[in-house]
Formats: structure tokens, C-alpha cells, sequence
């Protein structure tokens, strides 16, 4: 024994590394890597942004962000929560089968004390998390920041995010 | 397992200076953990390790950010004002609990 105590490193003064998230899907299960992802990274401690572009927007899209959906449909390996059994992509397509998923979906995270997409949100810009929207997918789905949430920071074009992630460690989703 | 000596006593700690024993923490050993890490702990520090305390002593396992704010009632933003940059990992160290291993 020393008479130095034993200190964790929390490597305060590795402050180089710097994150960015690309949310590019706007369904429910699509949603939660990025937002996971980069909310794990601010606890780091880590310069942390994301971009909301395409069908991503909705994740930050005041009328669509607490209505994500989960469907199968496309999703070959689908099968039940903890089950064996694949579920065939046939039943997919029939009415309720998307709600029906995407209500089971959302119990699970709940189940696991995990926010729904909106506090997710509210979380991250919280904890620092800078919040970008895609400029052409605002345009294109004829919206004004108006209609985002008020945690987006700013609708910037492809451009400017080069500009923002100069530097960090890019993640597509 | 390693121990360490905080405010004059012996703690038990894991690999990484954590504490390991629930019952060898006390307001001194706080203090001087916290200035390990460059913190002087605040009137506004006291209530969020009493609450990491008692929810991991009632949960048994540390409550990770969300919850601290929840349930807590502290606010996120002002949780990385007071532990900074690393909040969940600082305030458990602070609270003599295990870092927390949730992943939200």
C-alpha cells in the first residue's frame, strides 16, 4: 500500500474525442441505437451531436416523435421476445400486426426503464447533446423548425454537418 | 481485493479505487473522495449522495442518471454541473457505491 489513495481515472483531460450520430430511419426500434448510443457517450464525457436526416427527422418531428412504429414487415429474422420461432413475414402485412408490434416494443423498453423517444430527447440535449436537423429532409417534408422540436438546435445543410463533425467519430444509423 | 486509505481509514476497493463496502463510507471519506477528483462537495451535492445511497441500498444496484433525476429530483443539467463531464461514474464514486451498469 501507498500513501497515494487509489483514484479511478476518469480521464478528464481526454477531451479530444467527439461523437456524431446519423439517424437516418424512422421507426421505433431504428430510433433507439443513436439515441442510446449517444447518450452513453455523454455520460463519457464525450463532445456528443446528432443529425436527424430522412425518415430520421421524425425522431425530432414534434407531430410524429411520440408515434414511432414498429413493423416486421421486412424484418426476415423477426421472432418473439425471448421465443425460438420465426414469425412469417405473411402475417405482417395483416391489419393491427404493426400496432400489436409496436405495442409489445414499447412495453419491452419501458419494462427496461428506457424513456420513450420525446424524454430520450430532452435527456440528451439535457445532458449536452447538440441536436441538428437535415436541411433537404426538411424541405422536402415541407416543414419549418416550428414543427421541430424545441431541442434541435438548428436545420443545417449536408454541408455544415461536415463542418459540425470535423474531427469526431461518425456513426450511421 | 486492494485497499486504499481515504480520510485516515482503510477502505476496501475494487481495481479502480471504487469502494467496495456499503458500511465503511462516512461524510469524511466522501469529502476526501471528492477532492480526489477535484469536487468540493455542496449543500447541493448532499441530497444526491444520500438518494445514490439509499436507492442502491433499496434497489440493490446504482441508480443510473435517468432514475437520480426522476426519481432523485435533480435535475440532468445540473447533475453534470456538479459531478462534471462523467456524472453517474463521479457521483457513485463520491457515494461509495458500484459505478452503475445500466445502459440508459
Amino acid at each position: 500500500m501507498t500513501d497515494k489513495p487509489l483514484v479511478p481515472d476518469f480521464g478528464d483531460d481526454n477531451t479530444e474525442r467527439k461523437m456524431c450520430f446519423i439517424a437516418s430511419k424512422g421507426t421505433l426500434d431504428m430510433a433507439y441505437p443513436s439515441l442510446v448510443m449517444a447518450n452513453a457517450a455523454l455520460m463519457e464525457g464525450i463532445e456528443t451531436h446528432i443529425f436527424f436526416t430522412f425518415w430520421g427527422l421524425d425522431m425530432v418531428t414534434k407531430k410524429h416523435m411520440s408515434d414511432l412504429q414498429f413493423t416486421w414487415m421486412g424484418n426476415t429474422a423477426m421472432h418473439p421476445p425471448g421465443g425460438r420461432f420465426h414469425m412469417p413475414q405473411a402475417m405482417a402485412g395483416l391489419p393491427g400486426m404493426t400496432a400489436m408490434a409496436t405495442r409489445m416494443m414499447k412495453k419491452q423498453i419501458s419494462d427496461l426503464d428506457v424513456p420513450e423517444i420525446p424524454e430520450f430527447i430532452e435527456m440528451i440535449e439535457a445532458a449536452g447533446g447538440q441536436l441538428w436537423a437535415c436541411k433537404m429532409s426538411v424541405d422536402m417534408m415541407g416543414y419549418e423548425k416550428d414543427d421541430l422540436a424545441d431541442e434541435v438546435i438548428d436545420i443545417i445543410t449536408a454541408t455544415e454537418f461536415i463542418e459540425v463533425s470535423q474531427g469526431a467519430q461518425i456513426i450511421f444509423t | 481485493m486492494p485497499t486504499t486509505t481515504i480520510a485516515g481509514t482503510e477502505v476496501q476497493v475494487d481495481d479502480e479505487g471504487f469502494m467496495t463496502e456499503y458500511d465503511e463510507w462516512n461524510e469524511d471519506i466522501a469529502n476526501e473522495l471528492a477532492s480526489n477528483i477535484g469536487i468540493e462537495l455542496s449543500d447541493a451535492h448532499w441530497p444526491i449522495l444520500s438518494f445514490l445511497r439509499e436507492d442502491y441500498k433499496e434497489q440493490g444496484e446504482t441508480p443510473m442518471l435517468r432514475r437520480v433525476a426522476n426519481v432523485g429530483g435533480v435535475p440532468t443539467k445540473q447533475l453534470f454541473q456538479l459531478f462534471p463531464k462523467k456524472p453517474a461514474k463521479k457521483m457513485s464514486y463520491i457515494a461509495g457505491v458500484p459505478k452503475p451498469h445500466g445502459c440508459v
